[in-house]
C-alpha cells in the first residue's frame, strides 16, 4: 500500500466515519506508516488493544522537543523550543508532579458539584431558543454558550469576556491559521490571561486561576507555566465540549431510534451516561492523531518501532476497531462503550474528561426532551462540517422544532 | 480480592472514584486517588474490576486469589 497522507479527508457521505484507507490499516496493518505534512513518515498504531498497551508504555515519550517528534502542524513544530514546560509535553515523573498543580478542579467531587449550575444555563439557554425565531443555530445557541460558561466559572473568568476567548481560540487550534496568526491570537490570549492572573494572584477566588496563583506564591509553580496552563484548559476545554454538543445532536436525528431511547430515558442516569459513552466513541471528535517518539526499540508485531522514530495514535480508529467495538459504525446508546479512546489513554488522557462528561450528560439529558420535535432544518448533506481543527465539529447547525 | 494502588503512578484522572465511588475517593488537595476499601467484598468485585480497567495510568492492580 502506498504511504497515505494523514489526516486524509473522509468520504462526504461517512462524515462520522474514519477516512476508509485508515479503517482497512485497522483490520490489515496495525503497524503502518502515513505521510505528515513534513514529508516524514511516523509510525501508525490504529487497534484499540496495542494503543492501550503503548499508551502506557515508558519507552514512549511526548517530549515535543526531541528531534524527530512528529509535530502536527508547522506552527506547533516551530513552537516547541519555545514552549515551558506543561503537562502536555512532559514525561513521568515531571508530569505528574505538574498535572497534579492542576488537578484538583477537575476532580469528580467538584464537577458533581457544578451539575445543578450547569443545568440552570442550560434550562435559560433552551428557553431562549424556544422564544426565539425558528430556524436557529444550535451551535450558537447552545453548542458554544454551555462550555464557554463553564470554563470561565472553572479558570474565574467573567463571562463578559467570552468572545475573546472563543475568537482567539478558534485560531489557535485551527489547522488553517498560519504561525503568525495562531502566534498574534496566543499572544493576545496569553496577555489577557496574564491580567487576569494578577488580579487572582491580588484577591483570589474559588477557581483554577487562584488555585495556582496560590501554588506561584508557595513557590511550586512559576507564573509562566500557570498562564500557559491556563491558556491549554480554556482552548481544549472550550470548542471540544461545544462539538460534542452538536455533533452529538446531528449523530441523534440521523438516529432516530437512538434518540427516541434517549428520550425516553433521558431521566435514567445510567443510561444517559452511557449514551454519553457511546457517543464520544462514535465521534472521537479528536481526528488529528495523539504523537509520541520511541526513546528505545520496541516491538509491535511483527514490526520493530526504532528509537528516535515518531508515532502516531489515531484515536478514531481504536473506536472503530471491530475487535473492540463490533459494527463500530452502529450508533448504539445501548452498548459498553466506556473503553473507548475518545479522551486518549495513559498518564495523558484529558484532563477536562469529568467536566465534559457532565456537561454532555445534562445536555443530551434535557435538550431533546424538552424539545421533542427537534429536527434538522436543512438537508443533512448541506450540514456544513469543520474539519481543519485537531477536533473535528461543524460550523453551524440549523435546527427547527 | 485485595486492591493495590501505585501511588506515584496515580494521574488523578479520577476513573476509579467515578466508576467506583464505594471503594476510591480523591483526596482534596491534588485529586490523587485513595482506597477507600482495599479488601472489598465479592459484591463490589466487579466495581473493582472496572475501576482498574478504566485507570489511565496502570495505578491500580488487583490481586484475585
Amino acid at each position: 500500500m502506498e504511504t497515505p497522507e494523514y489526516p486524509t479527508a473522509r468520504e462526504a457521505r461517512c462524515p462520522f466515519a474514519p477516512a476508509p484507507v485508515f479503517r482497512e490499516m485497522t483490520r490489515t496493518e496495525p503497524v503502518a506508516r502515513v505521510r505528515i505534512w513534513d514529508g516524514s513518515t511516523p509510525w501508525f498504531v490504529t487497534r484499540h488493544a496495542d494503543q492501550r498497551a503503548l499508551l502506557n508504555d515508558p519507552r514512549l515519550s511526548i517530549d515535543e522537543k526531541r528531534p524527530g517528534y512528529p509535530h502536527m502542524t508547522r506552527a506547533r513544530a516551530d513552537g516547541a523550543p519555545h514552549h515551558p514546560r506543561l503537562i502536555t509535553n512532559t514525561d513521568p515523573p515531571e508530569h505528574t508532579r505538574l498535572r497534579r498543580t492542576v488537578n484538583a478542579p477537575f476532580m469528580v467531587k467538584r464537577v458533581e458539584a457544578l451539575r445543578p449550575r450547569i443545568q440552570r444555563v442550560l434550562d435559560r439557554l433552551i428557553d431562549d431558543l424556544l422564544a426565539g425565531p425558528r430556524p436557529a443555530d444550535l451551535v450558537r445557541a447552545i453548542g458554544l454558550p454551555v462550555p464557554t460558561m463553564v470554563i470561565t466559572e472553572i479558570l474565574g473568568a467573567p463571562y463578559e469576556d467570552h468572545e475573546l476567548f472563543q475568537t482567539a481560540g478558534h485560531v489557535l487550534i485551527s489547522h488553517d491559521s498560519t504561525p503568525g496568526q495562531a502566534a498574534e491570537a496566543g499572544a493576545r490570549l496569553g496577555g489577557y490571561l496574564g491580567e487576569l492572573f494578577a488580579k487572582k494572584m491580588a484577591a483570589p477566588g474559588d477557581d483554577v486561576l487562584s488555585e495556582m496563583a496560590g501554588r506561584v506564591k508557595a513557590g511550586e509553580m512559576d507564573p509562566r507555566e500557570a498562564i500557559s496552563m491556563a491558556m491549554a484548559i480554556l482552548i481544549a476545554g472550550h470548542e471540544t465540549s461545544a462539538s460534542m454538543i452538536s455533533l452529538g445532536t446531528l449523530a441523534l436525528l440521523r438516529n432516530p431510534d437512538q434518540l427516541a431511547l434517549l428520550r425516553e430515558h433521558g431521566d435514567d442516569p445510567k443510561f444517559v451516561a452511557n449514551a454519553v459513552e457511546e457517543l464520544l466513541r462514535y465521534l472521537t471528535i479528536v481526528h488529528s492523531g495523539i504523537r509520541r517518539i520511541a526513546t528505545e526499540d520496541i516491538a509491535l508485531h511483527d514490526t520493530v518501532i526504532r528509537a528516535d522514530h515518531g508515532v502516531i495514535f489515531d484515536l478514531a480508529c481504536a473506536n472503530w476497531d471491530e475487535q473492540q467495538f463490533p459494527e463500530p459504525e452502529r450508533l448504539d446508546l445501548t452498548r459498553p462503550a466506556r473503553s473507548h479512546h475518545a479522551f486518549g489513554f495513559g498518564v495523558h488522557q484529558c484532563l477536562g474528561q469529568t467536566l465534559a462528561r457532565v456537561e454532555l450528560q445534562i445536555v443530551y439529558g434535557t435538550l431533546y426532551r424538552r424539545i421533542p420535535t427537534l429536527a434538522l432544518a436543512v438537508p443533512f448533506e448541506e450540514v456544513e462540517f469543520a474539519m481543519e481543527g485537531v477536533a473535528y465539529g461543524l460550523r453551524s447547525l440549523p435546527v427547527t422544532w | 480480592m485485595r486492591i493495590e494502588f501505585d501511588e506515584d503512578k496515580c494521574v488523578a484522572a479520577g476513573q476509579c472514584a467515578m466508576v467506583a465511588p464505594a471503594l476510591f475517593d480523591q483526596r482534596d488537595e491534588d485529586g490523587v486517588s485513595v482506597v477507600l476499601d482495599p479488601a472489598p467484598g465479592p459484591e463490589r468485585h466487579d466495581e473493582a474490576r472496572e475501576a482498574a480497567a478504566a485507570c489511565p495510568s496502570g495505578a491500580i492492580r488487583l490481586v484475585e486469589p
